[in-house]
């Protein structure tokens, strides 16, 4: 394979530099990734498989895993139609301050998850805003479920939204504009012109925003009181385990959410290749 | 003009969109927020700075930033490095790998921090290696490093990749023409064209790693001086019921996310600029 073209020689290193900066590159990638990743696995497994699944079946562990299946099933569809509403007022439309309002709701990813609990804590807790109107009615939000979806809303909110702008600001408007020029509605025109070219767009959104719902950690403790077997979410369900030396438990438990990542990655890259080919 | 242009567009649904866009933003993000800036100015400037600049607090800005910078430096290093491998070479598995890069986004930060916390304690995986020879990794600063370089692994990578796919190979072959070889033309040619995008990955590296909470406190055996980052010290503050103490250092926090967003606006700016 000698590179007798121009184009070839000038575009690339020799093969020795070539072979060195790739085993360099995938070494550093196997020492923090796949050593972390196969180190779930393996500590999950550590004691067998029968205690695997035991932890798995532990009444505090399926009521985390229950907690945050709800958590996951409100926060995600909230985001998603917040995403595509805001999509179609911002990519479809022009108007002042437009990039000012990105910035904005690109705001939750630049706070710190522990921030993001707190600002929670000083609406509903007892000396917040709220507090003293929720108690005197009875109402709990914070260390309860309601806070904990909540926090979750605000960490994952952008993640539909900032999918779905760049997506249909590059679709442009000229589809759309026929269907409407054709007599469509305004509803018939999102849901069968504009809708088929961002599906993907969608789910690739959608299947963030479920990992880090699912997977949220900081914010969540913050808010959540940690009450054993009524507001632990998986991950802080992980942190008990592992503060009480349950190692084999905590990583069994673990170990969902490390799938739940394996399968967050697939889909990606499935729909990553979707995107590219439409 | 631009008001002329709304009403010359003929697609519908502007109005009720951009509300629902408003309130729901202002509802879950902006109101939420507001709060923490109100409480703080309930707060005399006096307590405020006190609490911002004690001894145990100063310490924590000093772990926190530090090893965020270093880490940041890292994944600037070798993030280039994994973009220019991936977008350059071929090899067997490069899908897979490629795919793997994103592994820190979708790994939740409390099992990244047990599982990181475990391969370098004194007898595990990585750490059985290390102790023998006095490089202690768990429950030290260095701990931190380990685990704010795998949580911010992503950023540069993903920030430099599309740029280096994009590089007009006329450029790389007008240098050789002209007789630079292929290290001159990395350094003079395409490194000033990657730098906005290697600075944007490194800044974005940065502030996830500052704010960084989950996969930390695991690792970091949180000794107060030494090994204890800011957000801990926010909930110890919380645990304690010290709201005030609380509120006040996320303030600080706060402030140094924005800060922060702005200089990344200002580079993707000027990338967006360069990639025209």
């Amino acid at each position: 394979m000698a590179d007798h073209s121009l184009s070839r020689g000038a575009r690339t290193e020799p093969r020795w530099v070539r072979w060195i900066l790739t085993t360099v590159a995938l070494l550093f990638l196997a020492l923090f990734l796949v050593v972390p990743l196969a180190a779930v696995f393996s500590q999950a497994l550590d004691k067998g498989v029968a205690v695997y699944f035991a932890a798995l079946h532990e009444t505090d562990a399926l009521s985390s895993i229950r907690l945050t299946l709800l958590t996951a099933l409100v926060a995600v569809p909230l985001n998603l139609v917040f995403g595509v509403v805001a999509a179609w007022a911002i990519a479809k439309f022009s108007f002042p301050g437009k990039s000012f309002l990105i910035t904005l709701i690109d705001l939750p990813f630049s706070v710190s998850p522990v921030v993001s609990g707190l600002i929670y804590v000083l609406i509903f807790g007892l000396q917040g805003w709220l507090g003293p109107w929720l108690t005197e009615h009875g109402v709990k939000i914070l260390f309860a479920v309601p806070g904990i979806i909540l926090a979750t809303i605000f960490v994952t909110f952008p993640f539909v939204a900032r999918e779905l702008i760049p997506l249909m600001e590059a679709q442009g408007k000229d589809e759309e504009e026929a269907a409407l020029v054709l007599g469509a509605t305004g509803l018939q025109t999102f849901f069968r012109v504009t809708f088929p070219n961002i599906r993907w767009g969608i789910i690739y959104g959608v299947i963030l925003c479920n990992a880090r719902a699912m997977g949220e950690f900081g914010a969540v403790s913050v808010v959540s009181g940690h009450i054993r077997g009524s507001t632990n979410t998986i991950p802080l369900q992980v942190e008990i385990l592992y503060n009480e030396y349950n190692y084999a438990a905590a990583f069994a438990v673990a170990s969902l959410l490390a799938l739940l990542a394996v399968v967050t990655l697939i889909v990606k890259s499935v729909v990553e290749w979707k995107l590219k080919q439409a | 003009m631009r008001l002329f242009k709304i009403q010359n567009n003929v697609l519908p649904g502007f109005g009720p969109t951009m509300a629902y866009t408003l309130f729901y933003l202002c509802l879950i993000v902006l109101i939420p927020l507001s709060a923490l800036i109100f409480k703080s100015a309930g707060m005399t400037f006096h307590d405020f700075w006190g609490t911002v600049t004690a001894p145990r607090v100063l310490a924590s800005y000093k772990v926190t930033f530090g090893m965020a910078l270093l880490a940041a430096l890292v994944n600037a290093l070798f993030g280039t490095l994994v973009a220019w491998v991936l977008a350059r070479y071929h090899f067997f598995g490069r899908k897979i790998v490629d795919a793997l890069v994103d592994l820190p986004f979708a790994l939740p930060t409390a099992v990244a921090g047990i599982t990181l916390a475990t391969i370098y304690s004194g007898n595990g995986w990585i750490g059985r290696y290390l102790e023998p020879r006095g490089i202690k990794v768990a429950n030290t600063p260095l701990g931190i490093l380990v685990a704010m370089t795998f949580i911010g692994l992503p950023f540069v990578v993903r920030t430099v990749q599309p740029v280096v796919e994009e590089i007009d190979s006329a450029i790389e072959e007008a240098a050789a023409c002209l007789g630079a070889n292929r290290w001159q033309t990395f350094r003079l040619v395409i490194l000033p064209m990657l730098l906005p995008s290697l600075l944007t990955g490194f800044a974005l590296s940065f502030a996830r790693a500052v704010g960084e909470y989950g996969s930390v406190i695991f690792i970091a055996g949180n000794m107060p001086m030494v090994s204890e980052i800011t957000p801990l010290l926010i909930i110890t503050k919380l645990e304690q019921y010290d709201y005030k103490g609380a509120t006040a250092l996320a303030l600080v926090m706060l402030l140094a996310s924005f800060t922060l967003l702005f200089v990344i606006n200002l580079l993707q700016r000027w990338s967006r600029r360069f990639a025209d």
